[in-house]
């Protein structure tokens, strides 16, 4: 059950998306969300659509992987997919009581479809691809501006490492106690809403303690190797932009300058 | 009948990932009633793995458990009844504490079966007793105990269900010698008075070949001996090539007997190591023993 959970995970690789600088990924992630969301017709949509998905197999990571990704959200889709078809604006086509479905409608539920599916794909391909010292030591470069501001990036990107390190460890934890409450006939899978979260008390105790005893050894050992925060703390691998990533970066440019230019020269979906 | 039966099991992790491995392959073993069972073997061998099969934590991916000649996993039986029957003990089994008191947290197990009050009290202060905790511990919170009174309230939680079977999976791992022989002797106390089945997984070969009967031998995830302790400890050389080793008093025996010494093979413990030796001596002396 928890083995489903693939929030952090990482496949490692050697694909040319695995081999981009984190931070190239990241601001074309945020662009890649953005454009996304601005594609007003069919073709631009289609478009990215087809941009992510070729992006999905060049990152060689296997596709069950990115299936399982938009599993657990599959639900989410569905519904926010339903509630556009029959919340759409104009002239029914078909009429059901109160519940009719419009061609904005049919319109709004693809768009949203697709802009979901999309979204978390090219999301899971950051997660997939990059590990999460890279992930964090890109944040922390992009965020260092910030500085000026008197915000402790170093230390936020810190907790940020720390955290997506131990989402795995609690997990596996979780896991442990879970089973070792069960060994004693705790059932978590049965009873009313009530019974059920009382069940999970026994678990929640021991990962709470267990949790604080991590973060306490965690300190101690950080303090042990001589750990100051950012200040002057200097980096074993420097970021450094390659070839590779100017290459796809230009290309991601031209696919956006495409869909921008699909939204104009092509007619705008009725919304 | 035995009172385990394990049928070509076969299991492996994180099936469809990258990171795919084979735990469990074809593994077959019969377990019969009162017996002592050590399980050894190298780190992700399989023991762990095996060890949550017999109670029906994971499910098999081929094969079968029976307890008492019922297959564990058949949608007929209700899990939770044979995890009572078959009692596991984690490793660092204290990390599983949660009440607010000791009294409270021995007691889920009893609780979760169904028991009355009174049957839960008399099992609680009796599993306590048993595994050497002090009564007034019994209303502190387990949170204040110190580590190995942790570990034996734990214990006890699982000992206070009285299953027919109870596996300990390293139990003495990170005691201190004391808190393990104290620990080791309850273990085989309660094998011995209860007349329970006991599995015993643990890394110290010293501690199998003092208390187990017969001992399994676990390698990359496949059953490689399963045989009275005697008879395991003798084939030195097939359990040096899985990366196990005999106890070291039995290399030292068998050097002697090499060397021509007039002492048994296949000595297994400090004890009969002396025995042998303090014959040799007085034979030597010329005394009698």
């Amino acid at each position: 059950m928890l083995s489903d959970i693939t929030i952090g995970q990482f496949f490692p690789g050697n694909s040319i998306i695995h081999r981009l600088d984190p931070r190239i990924k990241l601001v074309l992630l945020l662009s890649f969300i953005v454009f996304i969301f601005i594609t007003g017709n069919y073709f631009s949509l289609s478009f990215i659509f087809i941009f992510v998905l070729s992006v999905v197999i060049m990152s060689g990571v296997a596709l069950k992987m990115y299936l399982k990704s938009l599993k657990a959200i599959v639900y989410i889709v569905l519904f926010t997919s339903v509630i556009n078809l029959l919340y759409g604006r104009g002239e029914p086509i078909a009429q059901l009581g109160i519940l009719k479905v419009t061609v904005s409608g049919i319109n709004n539920a693809v768009f949203v479809f697709i802009r979901i599916v999309s979204l978390i794909l090219i999301s899971s391909v950051l997660t997939y691809t990059t590990s999460p010292t890279q992930l964090t030591d890109g944040m922390e470069r992009l965020m260092s501006p910030l500085k000026v501001f008197k915000i402790q990036v170093h230390e936020i990107a810190m907790m940020m490492t720390i955290a997506l390190r131990f989402i795995p460890t609690l997990l596996d934890e979780t896991e442990k106690i879970m089973n070792a409450q069960k060994a004693r006939g705790a059932s978590m899978d049965s009873g009313n809403v009530i019974q059920r979260i009382k069940a999970f008390i026994p678990v929640l105790v021991p990962l709470l303690v267990s949790s604080f005893r991590r973060a306490y050894e965690l300190a101690t050992a950080m303090e042990c190797r001589c750990y100051h925060g950012g200040d002057g703390r200097t980096r074993m691998k420097s970021l450094h932009l390659k070839k590779a990533d100017y290459i796809s970066s230009a290309v991601c440019v031209i696919a956006f300058c495409g869909v921008v230019a699909l939204n104009i020269i092509l007619p705008a979906a009725e919304r | 009948m035995s009172l385990l039966e394990v049928k070509n099991l076969t299991y492996s992790y994180g099936v469809g990932t990258p990171f795919e491995k084979k735990a469990l392959d074809n593994v077959s073993v019969n377990i019969n009633a009162g017996e002592f069972i050590g399980v050894i073997g190298h780190t992700g061998s399989g023991k762990s793995t095996l060890m949550q099969m017999l109670n029906g934590l994971l499910k098999p991916e081929r094969g079968q458990v029976f307890l008492n000649g019922n297959d564990i996993n058949a949608p007929k039986n209700n899990i939770r009844n044979i995890r009572f029957k078959v009692g596991l003990v984690f490793q660092y089994p204290e990390h599983q504490l949660f009440d607010d008191t000791v009294r409270k947290d021995i007691s889920f197990g009893p609780r979760n079966m169904g028991l009355s009050e009174e049957e839960i009290d008399e099992r609680v202060i009796s599993a306590a007793e048993f595994v050497g905790l002090k009564r007034e511990l019994l209303d502190k919170s387990p949170f204040e105990l110190s580590g190995g009174e942790k570990r034996r309230a734990a214990i006890a939680g699982v000992i206070s269900m009285e299953p027919d079977i109870i596996i300990f999976d390293e139990p003495t791992a990170g005691l201190d010698p004391n808190g393990r022989n104290y620990l080791l002797e309850r273990i085989n106390d309660y094998h011995k008075t209860k007349g329970k089945t006991v599995i015993l997984v643990s890394h110290s070969m010293e501690d199998i070949a003092k208390y187990a009967q017969k001992v399994l031998v676990l390698n990359k995830g496949r059953i490689e001996m399963f045989d009275e302790t005697k008879i395991v400890f003798s084939q030195v050389e097939k359990l040096d090539s899985m990366g196990l080793r005999v106890p070291q008093i039995t290399y030292i025996m068998n050097k002697l007997k090499e060397y021509g010494y007039d002492v048994s093979g296949g000595v297994l413990t400090v004890e009969e190591a002396y025995k042998e030796l303090n014959r040799l001596l007085c034979r030597k002396r010329g005394e009698k023993c």
